[in-house]
Order: C-alpha cells, then sequence, then structure tokens
C-alpha cells in the first residue's frame, strides 16, 4: 500500500503547479541570445515548427519559424508560451524518494541511489512472482527513440509483456480502423490536399482548439470554394462558419456514417470503377446499409433527416474531398466502428489516394503516432509489427540479437494492466511521462491501484499528481534537453532538436532507462551512446516493415524538413500520399494501392451500438469532455505556465440556455456533474451552442476539477479506448438537494 | 527602415477562432514586452463562440492623435500610429475616449497610453507582426494585397469605416465576403444588428431535440 504521505495542499507547495512567467532575460528586449534553435512544440500531434531562443543554457523566447512548411510560423497560445516551462520552478532536479516526514511527501536523493532502489525493487518483485509482475506505462509525447526504447526495455530488459502507453487514450480507435480497411495505420495525405477538397468533412474534432493550425488549412479550403461539413455535439468556433453543421448526439456517429452511406447508394453517388477495382466486401456492407434510412438515422443520432440528406448529396456529388476526425468519434465503446463508417463513406466515394482526395485521423499528442508505431504498444513491435506474428518477432528479435521465443507476447492495455494490479497479477509499475491519476476515465479506481502496487516508479520533469503515488522519482527530461524524431499527425518525421541541457541530476529519458538496465545487470542491448545510436537500430527493426524508417535519418530530416513514412531506403523520397498509383507499398508489392497482399481496401460492416451508459431518469443527460485550447491533456506541463493558466483558470460546466433555465441555473453558478463514478463543483457557462440534452467538461484538471471523476471506464473491445466522450449524468445547482 | 508600402496588415473576423494565440505572442514582441496591445472580445459567448480581434487600425487621420492635448502620439512617414511618446504623455485619457475602434489603453502603472504599434520593432526590420506571423486561423495577415488576393479568392478587402458621420480610412484592412457590396463599413449601424447567424446555430441544435429518444 502506498497511499500519497502528504496531503494534496502540502504536495502542492512543494511540487507546484506554481505558474512560471517571463522576468528578467526573458522580459529584457536588449538581450541579445547566445542561438536559436529550430525545433518542434512539445505539445500536440501537428508538431508546430518554432524557433526557440537561448541564452546561457536557458529558453528565454521564441521566434516563429516561418520556412516550416507545416506551419510556416503559425502557433496556438500553448506554442507561443512554450518557452515558459524551462527552467521552471517546479522542475525536479533530483531524484526524489517518498518519505512521510517530509515537507510534501518527497525528500530528495542521489540519482544512483534511486537507481539501485529501482533496480532493487524490479528484481525483487520479478524474482518474486516472474516477469510479468512488472510492468511500464510509457508516453506518447517521447521521441520515438525513447518510444523504441522503452519497448525494448520492457520486452528485453524486463522481458514483460506489459508495457502499454498513453497514446491508449489518444487514437488507437482511428489506428484499429485503419489497420482493419487499408492495412496501415497512418494518415492517408498530407495536410496540404484539405486547401483542394471540394468538401472537407470534420466529425468530432474540435480543430480550432485542439489542432489549431489545421483551420487555416480547412478555411482555405472554403476560400477555394470548398464547403465544410461539421459534425459534433458542440457548435466549435470552426464549426460557427461551416456549411453544414449536424448536431449529433454523442456516441452516434456509426449510425450517421452508415446513413449517409446508404443514401449514396439510393442515388448511386457511388464510385462504381473504384469499388469494383480497389476495394472487397461492398456488397455485403450495401446489405448493412439498407437498414440506416434517414428516418431512422435522424431518430437515432438526433439530427434533422434534411440535414443528413444534404450532408449525404454534398459528399456523394462532390469531386475532391477530406474527410478528417479526432477523438469525438474514437473516444468510445464502438470507437472503431464509428472509424470504419467514415472510411466507409470515403471508400464508396473512390476519393482516396490522389490530389485533394483525402482521409485522415488528427493525432492528438505529440508524438502519439511514431510512438505507437515503433514498439510501446502492447500488441506491437518496431515498424508497426505485429508482436503475435512469428516472422516480424523473428526480425525484430534478430535485431535485438535475441531468440525470438524468449520475446513475451502481447500484453493488455494500459487500463488493463491496472485492473492485473486489482488481481494482483501486477505487482510493480514503471511509468515515463504518463499522468494516469488525471487521464485515465473513473480516477477513483486510478488511485486505488496506484495505491495497491507494491513498489511504483516514476520518471517525469514534474512531479506530477500521479507521481504523488510514486516509491521513487526519477528527474527526466525537458522536450528541448533532447533529440530525436517525432511522427506528426500528418505522416512526417521530423527532427527535434536540443536547446539546452538537462539542469541538476536531472537526465535524458534514455539515459535513465539503460542506467536501470545497467543497475539490473541487464544491460546487453542498452549500452547506446545516444539518440543517432538509437535511431540507428531503429530503422533496422522497422526495415521492411509497413512503418519503414530505413531510409529516415537526421540530416535529411533537417533538410528537408521532415520525411514522410514509409521510406524505405536513403535515397527513396519517401511518401506524403499514402494509396497513390505507384507508391510505396511493402505489403501489396505492387498488386494495388492498399496494404493488404491483394492491395484492395476491406468494407466492413460498421455496427452500431449505443453507448456503454444509456441516460436514465436518475442520470439524464450525456456528458462529454474534451480540450480548452489553453491547455494540454493532463495539464502536467500547461497547468504550470502562467499566461496559460490566466487564459483559462478553470474547468467549467457547458450548458445550454434551455437546460439551464430547466435547472434554474444562470451563467457562472456553480453546479455540481455527478455521474456513477463521482461529483463535481464548477461553475457552468451557459451557451446556445451545445446540445440542450449534452453538457460538456474539459479534461485537463485533477482531484476535485477532474471531469475524468466522472468519467467512465468502458472501452472499445477492439482498440480499449476509453469512453470519455459520453456517459450518463445529472447537474444540479450547487448546494441543492436532488 | 520604414514599414514597406507593399506589407499591409489584415483580419478576417471571420476566421478568428478565439485562441488567444495573438494575444500571447503581443507580449513577446520588443517595443512593449510584457504587454498585449491586442485585444480579444466575444461578441457574445453565450450566442456564439464567435470572437473579435482588436489592433490599432493605424488610421490615415488618427482620432487619437488629433484631440491629444500633448502632441504626444506620432504617425510615423509610413503609416504606424505609435504609442504615445513617453516624456509627453500626461495620462489625460483622451484618447482612449476618442478612438472610434476603442483601441488605446491607459497604462496606470506607467501613467502612458499603450497601444498597438504594428510591431514597430519587427515590421520595421522586415519582420512580420508577432501577431499576424503566429495567427493560426490567418484571421490575422500581413503581406501583400496580391498574396491576398491569391489566397483569399472569396474574399474582398476593405479599409474605409463610417462611424456616423465620420469616415475613416486606415492602413490595416478587413476582410469581408466577395459578393458584399459594400464600399464601407458602418460600424455604428453593425452595432444595433443582432450578430447574424445566431439564431440559425441555436436552430440546429434544437432541431434534433424533437426527434424521438433513441438508442
Ligand atoms: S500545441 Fe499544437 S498547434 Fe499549438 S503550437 Fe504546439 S504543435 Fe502547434
Ligand atoms: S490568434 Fe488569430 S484566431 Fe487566435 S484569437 Fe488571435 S486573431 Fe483569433
Ligand atoms: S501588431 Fe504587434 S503590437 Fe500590434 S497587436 Fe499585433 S503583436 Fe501586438
Amino acid at each position: 500500500m502506498s497511499r500519497p504521505t502528504a496531503t494534496e495542499p502540502e504536495f502542492a507547495e512543494v511540487f507546484g503547479p506554481h505558474l512560471s512567467r517571463a522576468t528578467g532575460d526573458r522580459l529584457d528586449p536588449g538581450v541579445v541570445p547566445d542561438k536559436t534553435v529550430k525545433t518542434h512544440c512539445c505539445f500536440c500531434g501537428q508538431q508546430c515548427g518554432i524557433e526557440l531562443l537561448v541564452k546561457d543554457n536557458r529558453v528565454i523566447g521564441f521566434e516563429p519559424w516561418l520556412e516550416f512548411p507545416f506551419n510556416h510560423g503559425k502557433l496556438c497560445p500553448k506554442g507561443v508560451k512554450r518557452y515558459l516551462q524551462g527552467a521552471h520552478p517546479d522542475r525536479l532536479l533530483h531524484a526524489q524518494v517518498r518519505d512521510e516526514h517530509a515537507r510534501g511527501g518527497f525528500r530528495p536523493v542521489a540519482y544512483d541511489e534511486a537507481v539501485s532502489r529501482v533496480a532493487a525493487e524490479i528484481e525483487r518483485i520479478q524474482s518474486a512472482h516472474g516477469p510479468q509482475a512488472f510492468g511500464v506505462l510509457s508516453g506518447a509525447s517521447l521521441t520515438t527513440e525513447k518510444a523504441y526504447l522503452m519497448g525494448k526495455f520492457a520486452r528485453v530488459c524486463l522481458k514483460t509483456p506489459y508495457i502499454d502507453y498513453n497514446g491508449r487514450l489518444c487514437m488507437v480507435s482511428a489506428a484499429a480502423a485503419n489497420k482493419k480497411a487499408f492495412g496501415i495505420d497512418r494518415a492517408a495525405n498530407p495536410w496540404s490536399d484539405i486547401p483542394k477538397a471540394e468538401i472537407v468533412w470534420i466529425s468530432g474534432a474540435n480543430v480550432a482548439e485542439c489542432a489549431p493550425i489545421t483551420t487555416d488549412y480547412v478555411w482555405q479550403a472554403r476560400e477555394n470554394g470548398g464547403r465544410v461539413i461539421v459534425v459534433d455535439p458542440r457548435l466549435t468556433p470552426l464549426a460557427r462558419t461551416c456549411d453544414l453543421f449536424l448536431p449529433i448526439k454523442p456516441g452516434r456517429d456509426a449510425a450517421l456514417f452508415s446513413g449517409v452511406l446508404n443514401l449514396m447508394i439510393e442515388h448511386d453517388w457511388l464510385d462504381h470503377a473504384f469499388i469494383d477495382a480497389h476495394t472487397t466486401g461492398f456488397t455485403d456492407l450495401a446489405r448493412a446499409a439498407a437498414e440506416w434510412t434517414p428516418a431512422r438515422t435522424a431518430a437515432v443520432t438526433g439530427i434533422a433527416e434534411r440535414s443528413i440528406r444534404q450532408a449525404a448529396e454534398w459528399w456523394g456529388t462532390a469531386r475532391t474531398s477530406f474527410l478528417l476526425h479526432a477523438r469525438g468519434i474514437e473516444h468510445h465503446t464502438h470507437g472503431v466502428q464509428n472509424c470504419l463508417g467514415a472510411i466507409n463513406i470515403v471508400l464508396a466515394s473512390g476519393r482516396i489516394g490522389r490530389e485533394g482526395c483525402g482521409y485522415a485521423t488528427i493525432t492528438g499528442q505529440g508524438n502519439g503516432q511514431g510512438g505507437r508505431e515503433h514498439g510501446q504498444k502492447c500488441d506491437q513491435l518496431p515498424g508497426g509489427r505485429d508482436i503475435a506474428n512469428p516472422e516480424h518477432r523473428a526480425h525484430v528479435a534478430g535485431v535485438w540479437g535475441v531468440a525470438p521465443d524468449d520475446l513475451p507476447g502481447p500484453g493488455v492495455d494500459c487500463y488493463e494492466m491496472l485492473r492485473k494490479v486489482d488481481r494482483g497479477e501486477i505487482r510493480g509499475l514503471l511509468s515515463l511521462c504518463f499522468n494516469p491519476a488525471v487521464s485515465l476515465p473513473d480516477s477513483a479506481f486510478v488511485k486505488r491501484m496506484l495505491e495497491k502496487l507494491e513498489f511504483y516508479a516514476v520518471i517525469d520533469f514534474f512531479l506530477s499528481e500521479t507521481a504523488r503515488y510514486a516509491d521513487v522519482v526519477l528527474p527526466g527530461s525537458l522536450h528541448e534537453e533532447d533529440e530525436g524524431i517525432v511522427t506528426t499527425a500528418e505522416g512526417r518525421v521530423i527532427k527535434i532538436n536540443k536547446a539546452v541541457d538537462p539542469p541538476g541530476e536531472a537526465r535524458e529519458d534514455w539515459r535513465i532507462v539503460q542506467d536501470l538496465a545497467r543497475a539490473l545487470g541487464r544491460e546487453r542491448g542498452f549500452t547506446f551512446v545516444g539518440p543517432a545510436a538509437i535511431l540507428a537500430e531503429l530503422r533496422e527493426a522497422s526495415r521492411g516493415g509497413v512503418a519503414d524508417y530505413a531510409g529516415i535519418g537526421y540530416e535529411r530530416l533537417e533538410r528537408e524538413h521532415g520525411v514522410f513514412w514509409p521510406c524505405p531506403s536513403a535515397d527513396h523520397p519517401g511518401t506524403p500520399r499514402l494509396f497513390e498509383p505507384g507508391s510505396t507499398n511493402p505489403v501489396a508489392r505492387g498488386a494495388g494501392p492498399f496494404y493488404f497482399p491483394d492491395g484492395k481496401a476491406r468494407f466492413l460492416p460498421a455496427s452500431y451500438t449505443s453507448p456503454a451508459e444509456e441516460v436514465d431518469a436518475d442520470y439524464p443527460l450525456l456528458l462529454t469532455t474534451g480540450r480548452v485550447v489553453s491547455h494540454f491533456l493532463s495539464g502536467a506541463q500547461t497547468r504550470r505556465i502562467g499566461p496559460l493558466v490566466d487564459h483559462c483558470p478553470e474547468p467549467f460546466i457547458e450548458v445550454h440556455a434551455q437546460l439551464a433555465s430547466r435547472l434554474g441555473l444562470a451563467d457562472g453558478d456553480l453546479a455540481t456533474a455527478a455521474t456513477r463514478r463521482g461529483a463535481i463543483t464548477l461553475r457552468v457557462s451557459v451557451v446556445k451552442t451545445i446540445r440542450p440534452d449534452t453538457i460538456f467538461i474539459p479534461y485537463h484538471w485533477p482531484d476535485g476539477k477532474s471531469a475524468n471523476a466522472l468519467t467512465i471506464a468502458a472501452q472499445d473491445p477492439i482498440s480499449k479506448i476509453p469512453e470519455y466522450k459520453v456517459c450518463a449524468a445529472r447537474l444540479t445547482k450547487a448546494g441543492e438537494a436532488r | 527602415m520604414p514599414v514597406p508600402e507593399s506589407h499591409e496588415f489584415f483580419i478576417d473576423p471571420r476566421r478568428c477562432i478565439g485562441c488567444n494565440a495573438c494575444v500571447q505572442a503581443c507580449t513577446e514582441c520588443d517595443t512593449h514586452k510584457g504587454h498585449a496591445m491586442i485585444q480579444l472580445d466575444y461578441v457574445d459567448r453565450g450566442a456564439s463562440p464567435q470572437t473579435v480581434p482588436v489592433v490599432c487600425m493605424h488610421c490615415d487621420s488618427p482620432t487619437c492623435a488629433e484631440v491629444c492635448p500633448a502632441d504626444a502620439i506620432k504617425r510615423t512617414g509610413d503609416g504606424v500610429v505609435q504609442t504615445a511618446r513617453k516624456p509627453r504623455c500626461i495620462g489625460c485619457n483622451n484618447c482612449v475616449l476618442a478612438c472610434p475602434f476603442g483601441v488605446p489603453k491607459m497604462s496606470t502603472g506607467m501613467n502612458l497610453m499603450m497601444k498597438c504599434d504594428m510591431c514597430y520593432d519587427r515590421t520595421s526590420i522586415g519582420k512580420k507582426p508577432m501577431c499576424a506571423s503566429v495567427c493560426p486561423s490567418q484571421a490575422l495577415f500581413f503581406g501583400t494585397r496580391e498574396e491576398m488576393a491569391r489566397l483569399r479568392p472569396a474574399s474582398r478587402v476593405l479599409n474605409v469605416f463610417r462611424f456616423g458621420n465620420q469616415t475613416i480610412t486606415t492602413r490595416v484592412n478587413m476582410l469581408v465576403p466577395g459578393q458584399a457590396f459594400v464600399e464601407s463599413l458602418d460600424v455604428l449601424s453593425a452595432l444595433h444588428e443582432p450578430a447574424a447567424g445566431n439564431d440559425a446555430a441555436e436552430n440546429v441544435l434544437l432541431d434534433g431535440m424533437e426527434a424521438p429518444h433513441a438508442g
């Protein structure tokens, strides 16, 4: 049992979040930086290019990097203020061990002592209970080199099948659907195809707040004469100006897509030549779609029938189109089905694999894409290889110098790992840049499981809310303190450059992991001298796989402003647009554009089932969650940056005016949102831009402000993504008995 | 070096997503480091997420300068209206009250009128203003009219504003829908019109509520 040894306020007093603001050098216009470093934003999956200004080993400001082709200098407020996280007062400068007598519940220890302690505990747990009693939780903001190393560390050094990563909370439903339908998991197109599309269809993506740079691409399409369709329960800032807004009831996207497909079939808005030549399964799918009449689709989705017909007509009759989606359709117990629904209307239109015709999910986390491809996902090995596939295992085992049989099999998703903690199967965990106490659903359960661990070690650069539960914390590195590659939402592999050295006893995360391997006496395979050496091995491990990075090196990435994978050799140009005739395809080998041996895409029924929890008399409202533009994920970084906190200091409950008046709530009143898991009290924001049967709470805050105290831990059976986007809730004016 | 005449500032409020990047970035430019000179407002958050960024419009005949009793507000030869000059500004607030666009702000701490100076530290050496560089949706743009014409074929630019009997032309341009045949923007009458589009949005959201509940 490892209950936090200090109360939350005591912990916060020592470890923050404290707010950093520009002072001193950062405010002095006369200060000349020592150097500028071209790198990328540390936050979302768009990975905007930015130049950091550095003086005396501190990041003191930024300049827009106008030449970087994705964002041309554009940044959201998080990118603008990201430089304030360096030299932050909360920054961990030393390793920490829990100590109930110390202020904040932790006392600093020498780095080596902390490493030995972690190694000793891993050794103890594994010798008593077997290698699988220790698990690893990794992060999706890490460079791909670190993600690769974590996967190798878990499987080769710890010999445990149990590694998973917080990308599980991000876009795995899209990934699973893409693999099922296309055989490959990556955005099919670069964003430069968006402005060329006649129709841009956006489902479940608050583009303006979660991927702000993408708005320019979408609106450029509109300037060029295109139309924009937005499907969302909330009228988001981008939806405000769209041509058609479909205010869907949360969790009904598969039904909408089936309804649209049915209308496409009825009016013969289909590309028969494409369907015949490049796909399988259409006939069966058409039969299944027939039951989605406009009337039934309208009844299930809560969207007016005429709007559904309009959307189907615009989509069906366009010459070029781009469909984008994000967590709004993916965070569901049937997220994979929703994504398959989207893919079906794309394939039926035949508009993929050519200029101005595309499909993509918008990656949420910085390296959600690259982190997944190279081995920290429980069922994948580097190169997007399948850990259960004997050939794939043999290739990677060869590169790693181990016998294929020595590699563990598939593990389980990160939430299931916590259930294994509950059952005593997993007794110790190591986590790297993962804040489950805030980011996982049903946080009361998550915290109980963290308490139940025999041993918990954390590598991080701030002491997050989760680190309160740790026995040992090892001080890791910030984004600007290391180099490596990440893969953006577009599928573009880019280079992160080091701007400053880690302060105090903090270390680059890959060094820490290797130090642990050495302390465990299992050093073989963990003696890389730096990220470049890790990348060299990663390139070999990925060679010939679907996610082939063999031709991608640092110098090239910088020279070319990134390279799109697959890129099998140094003289290969990379693959910006997948499924283009003649594009590299290691699976079909000329048989066709899609990544199956026959080169054909799969039409798969997108079956509709209602969300895990439906409304009832006790919980009559739908709760949905999401982001605000000034914060990132669990807020471990952005809730420490003063100007971002000023912009959005607190979460809120967004309520439609009609519902508010029924409940006697006025804008700014305190209200309590409750679900079967918990209750939190926040101020309400009364608006007319949300469905009156739905309330929205942003999820970036911990404890009493945590939306995840309310969300349900139900998961998609295939992708295991949690259903963050819908559960049953009730809302009452604070202080009022129900 | 003056701000090149070919380079102009353009605002398209329809594109604004209220992200606040411009406000955050404005505090990073050197002329008034740490202070945001751009203002971001919700038109009516209850009704719509529509926001508008407000920068100095750099009027050809700036009212703020005309009413300044201390002659503290300078319009440079390249058409940029500057923050009040420190030794002259007496903090009387006349400019704040007179500017029809509501731009100048009185810094009570410094007893000085401060306002957007089109990032003079940057634009006068060939860089773009901070806010326009970062604006993710390109609601703010700095460049040439030719670039604008190429990038915004469905829009056109307008820099003539009417406030009752006062007509003002500005160095900063607004983008309006290409098919809108207006010669000037009548700001006062716009204030009395309900924000367009909101009723439609509300109806769309209520539409589905009439549908029967279905799982
Ligand atoms: S958070 Fe995303 S959109 Fe914002 S600056 Fe960073 S990478 Fe760009
Ligand atoms: S940066 Fe651009 S989109 Fe964001 S608030 Fe400012 S003007 Fe609006
Ligand atoms: S032009 Fe410069 S000074 Fe004016 S609002 Fe933009 S960033 Fe601020």
